[in-house]
């Protein structure tokens, strides 16, 4: 790749997560049975009308503030055209020249920096249905069904600018998307629910060569990894041909996913002709812009500014903080940890290391966590109190994932209290000198290690209960009396 | 049996008198039907279970002593672009030949509301696209005044239908005339409404941006009983306007005095029949006697009118067209693949007109047409309406013909569709400009009703009802409704 300079932009479908479709009342709820949510206007029926979702404009306005763009005083819907079997009307309801927002940015960590992504636009849309076919393709297949259920489900497409220089950034800009999405909560971004859709478009040209190369589009990006490996594949392509004197052609490629490549899904010759229109149903758009201010006001704390609050003002380290606001699910449960009494560094800690490798085992999320903020607050309360051991916080904590308990229940039942009082302590100390002549004489003799030995042997004979630091002065002490 | 040209108010009185039954009555019209419609082909599909069901709820109400609607119990056709569910809408076309709606149109939720009768669907022109109902896959309407003749498109079937007595009223749809045409041929009265007067929802759409339902009937206080019960916001139109309706009967005997009347020049010119001017301007004289003041007024860029039309509604109707592929409703011929199958399924089962204007619709919106033509067509729009905009601030209405003509024989223009699209010169302006405009029958020529038109502000049915009114009484044309040929069966 050294020779030449990756171009990428990205198209990305964003499903709102408003209860009811973008032009009728149905539901837009993921998983019910096939064409259960559905009616005469999400099905395109002769004489329907459709009226605007006014939940799904304002969604679209707040994504537009939280991603810096001028949102429209003037928008309209218009129609783009196109036939095919999952589109009941065979045009599909779309904004074409006057979209909802433009002209934003999006500020993205790349390697030790911060990158600055233009933002094209955004607009609203609906979506089309489901098709499943027989066979493998429409046009194979003996037959195909139709789930007419995400018909009318609202969208926002949000277009970059081509400002992406490799498939680390480009995943890099999606993770940060998703984030603010899900922060102000107009989508739940799920890849795997099709909730998020991406596609890329790539072309390559040499180092300092200001004019953009040929580009393809490759669509079927089902995944963060997907969009990152596509776009490796097809830069790799792109590559073999050019360094070959070839030229590349403008096309639209669809990634397959098991066996690794981008493979031709239609050429330039066949790209549509969408004969946009504006929708006559539809009247047009007039924004109020003390509605867009009060939304404004309404949006929450972004990531970004989270994440330098959690470094400024609670001396977080960047790379905690960044783990803990790179979704707000987590950022909300580590406040929610602060706010029942614990201290940022040891609940930071706990969220990102303990909290994260439960859930990342049993495959939940943060809002599934079978341990509530308020119970882990109490948890570490018990270690900053030194009633446990950060050892024993561990085992008291898997404890609390089995079986709901409040961590003091589970101590008290285990009977897993620290042992700081100075009489048992001090006995352990004795016993264990007494039977470790050998290493006694060791640490006489100048090997420091010694010490940690008799620690350990101290902890054993306590069953971990005993306090570490009260262990470690108690036996330097003895030692050195004797 | 001969049935007389009874009114609304006619009929409401002997109802509510218990002269006679909700269900006699229909139980008349639907015998007058089977009588005379398989000579004038008025109704693609009648529903004598549900009219017979809807009158004996009348009767029921009476027999309660409940308050009748003036629209209730009075037997009713509707155009089969209107949906009605449960009841076969066909849009005049092989395509829908068998869909049956699942819901019904809000103006046919209306009429129900008020117990109306509903005694079938009405034969059109396909998907509202044509001026004669000949592009009617049900066959061509026939006038009742002389069945060799057309009765106007696209709406001719509801027009026939009350010329014939076979209705007592109904509902059309007028995108460029569609309405007014047919009330012309065939000396009925009928209105199109102001865009967005009347809620669109359930009217299969041809070109949303024009389309507006409006009543039909044998006289205007029956059209004005009409459109209190059809107009007013619907949320579920976004293009159905918010404004207050008013009580379109309460002005009607107010006269014309004061009033200013405008006589644009353009539509007393080239390519209309002398014959037809005359009894045009023959009755805008009698409205002077009546007190009216009439002016020559100019609409200067009408001659742009009927081009941008046929590049607008085109370009709307390729897409709102684009729906019918076989896949999920409607019929279907088989083919190899999908492609095939809806390619099939397209080319067979619409006729030519309507392929003619998708085509034409798909040209005018393809990348590298569309400045030249679409945008093009839609300042030429906004020249329009600027036109009637100058003209409404010096009158309060004008009047023009309906139709260049009378009713031409059947077949006589099929061949050459740009002599057909001519019928609807003086119409398509208003439709392009939103306007509402009433068409009434004014005299005879050939032995053939002629119409005029009063186009009003926007908004204003009201007083265009009110100038109808006066207008009819002078003109004296309501009783002759009675010669027509069928009528009189």
């Amino acid at each position: 790749m050294n020779k030449w300079e990756m171009v990428i932009g990205l198209e990305v479908h964003s499903e709102l997560k408003t209860r009811s479709k973008i032009f009728c009342g149905c539901s837009t709820r993921f998983g019910s049975s096939p064409n259960s949510n559905i009616c005469p206007v999400c099905l395109g029926l002769p004489g329907v009308l459709p009226v605007l979702n006014q939940k799904v404009l304002e969604f679209a306005i707040k994504a537009g503030l939280a991603l810096n763009c001028r949102i429209a005083a003037h928008s309209k819907f218009d129609r783009k055209n196109y036939y095919y079997p999952d589109l009941p009307k065979n045009y599909q309801i779309s904004q074409y020249d006057l979209p909802i927002a433009e002209n934003g940015w999006l500020d993205v960590e790349v390697g030790d920096g911060i990158k600055r992504i233009g933002i094209t636009r955004i607009h609203m849309e609906e979506d089309a249905g489901k098709l499943v076919h027989a066979g493998s393709t429409i046009t194979s297949s003996s037959h195909s069904l139709v789930d007419y259920n995400r018909t009318g489900v609202p969208l926002i497409e949000i277009v970059s600018e081509p400002d992406l220089r490799s498939p680390e950034e480009a995943r890099a800009y999606l993770e940060k998307l998703k984030a603010i999405l899900e922060y102000i909560e107009v989508s739940d971004c799920k890849m795997e629910e099709g909730s998020l859709r991406c596609d890329a478009n790539i072309s390559l040209r040499r180092h300092g060569q200001t004019k953009f190369g040929i580009k393809t589009e490759i669509k079927n990006l089902t995944s963060f990894r997907a969009v990152q490996r596509g776009l490796e594949y097809e830069a790799g392509r792109q590559q073999t041909i050019l360094d070959e004197g070839g030229v590349i052609e403008q096309e639209t490629r669809s990634w397959d996913e098991e066996k690794g490549v981008t493979v031709l899904l239609r050429g330039k010759e066949h790209a549509h002709d969408y004969r946009y229109l504006p929708d006559p149903d539809l009247v047009p758009l007039e924004i109020d812009r003390q509605w867009v201010e009060e939304l404004k006001k309404q949006l929450p704390e972004l990531p970004s500014a989270r994440k330098q609050r959690y470094i400024e003002q609670m001396g977080l380290s960047d790379y905690d903080a960044g783990v803990l606001t790179a979704s707000r699910a987590t950022a909300d449960y580590f406040e929610q940890v602060l706010a029942a009494g614990a201290s940022p560094k040891g609940a930071a800690n706990w969220v990102t290391v303990e909290l994260a490798g439960k859930l990342n085992q049993s495959g939940l999320t943060i809002s599934q966590s079978p341990v509530p903020a308020a119970q882990l607050a109490q948890l570490l309360k018990l270690i900053d109190d030194r009633v446990i051991s950060g050892k024993i916080a561990k085992d008291v904590f898997a404890r609390m994932w089995q079986t709901g308990k409040e961590p003091e229940q589970i101590i008290r039942e285990e009977g897993l209290t620290q042992i700081s009082d100075d009489d048992s302590l001090r006995q352990m100390v004795e016993q264990v000198i007494s039977q470790h002549p050998q290493t006694v004489a060791d640490f006489h003799a100048g090997k420091e290690k010694a010490v940690g030995f008799l620690v350990g042997q101290i902890m054993k004979l306590s069953r971990g209960k005993a306090n570490p630091e009260i262990v470690n002065r108690m036996l330097r002490e003895k030692l050195l009396e004797g | 049996m001969t049935m007389p040209y009874y009114s609304i108010g006619e009929i409401h009185t002997l109802l509510v008198s218990r002269e006679t039954s909700a269900e006699a009555l229909c139980r008349d019209y639907l015998e007058r039907i089977e009588k005379i419609n398989p000579e004038i082909n008025a109704y693609i599909t009648t529903d004598p279970d549900g009219a017979l069901n809807a009158a004996r709820a009348v009767d029921r109400l009476l027999a309660a002593g409940e308050d009748l609607h003036p629209l209730a119990g009075v037997p009713a056709i509707i155009k089969d672009n209107i949906c009605t569910r449960m009841l076969r809408t066909t849009c005049g076309s092989r395509i829908l030949g068998q869909f049956v709606p699942p819901y019904s149109a809000t103006v046919v939720e209306r009429v129900n509301a008020v117990h109306g009768v509903i005694l079938g669907k009405g034969n059109m022109d396909e998907f509202g696209m044509g001026s004669s109902n000949e592009n009617s896959a049900f066959g061509p309407a026939r006038n009742p005044w002389d069945p060799t003749r057309v009765t106007g498109g696209s709406s001719g079937g509801p027009a026939a239908a009350v010329a014939a007595n076979i209705a007592v009223w109904g509902l059309g749809s007028d995108t460029g005339g569609s309405i007014r045409t047919p009330a012309s041929f065939c000396g009925v009265v009928g209105m199109k409404p102001t865009y967005g007067r009347v809620s669109r929802y359930g009217l299969v759409a041809y070109a949303s941006s024009l389309d507006q339902i409006g009543p039909f009937a044998a006289s205007v206080e029956d059209v004005a009983i009409a459109m209190n019960c059809i107009s007013g916001y619907d949320p579920a139109d976004s293009t159905s306007a918010r404004t207050s309706v008013p009580d379109f009967c309460a002005g009607l005997k107010k006269g014309v005095r004061g009033l200013k009347i405008g006589l644009p020049r353009e539509y007393f010119g080239e390519g209309i029949r002398p014959e037809v001017s005359a009894a045009v301007m023959a009755a805008a004289a009698k409205l002077s006697d009546q007190g009216a003041e009439c002016t020559e007024i100019s609409l200067p860029h009408t001659e742009y009118a009927l081009a941008a039309y046929y590049i607008i509604a085109p370009a709307e109707a390729s897409s709102n067209l684009a729906r019918y592929d076989g896949v999920s409703y409607g019929s279907r011929i088989d083919g190899d693949d999908i492609i095939a199958m809806s390619c099939k399924t397209r080319s067979r089962l619409f006729g030519m007109e309507v392929q003619r204007r998708i085509m034409l619709g798909t040209y005018v919106l393809s990348s590298g047409y569309y400045d030249a033509y679409y945008l093009r067509a839609l300042k030429i729009r906004r020249l329009i309406k600027g036109d009637f905009d100058r003209a409404f601030a010096s009158v309060d209405a004008i009047i023009a013909p309906v139709v260049p003509d009378v009713a031409f024989r059947i077949g006589e223009k099929t061949d050459d569709p740009l002599t057909m699209y001519m019928t609807d010169v003086c119409t398509i302006p208003v439709n392009m400009a939103g306007l509402p405009s009433l068409a009434i029958p004014c005299g005879l020529v050939d032995g053939l009703p002629v119409g005029l038109q009063i186009i009003g502000r926007p908004m204003a049915e009201a007083e265009i009802l009110q100038i109808g009114h006066c207008a009819e009484q002078i003109i004296g044309f309501a009783g002759i409704a009675n010669k027509t040929k069928a009528g009189a069966l």
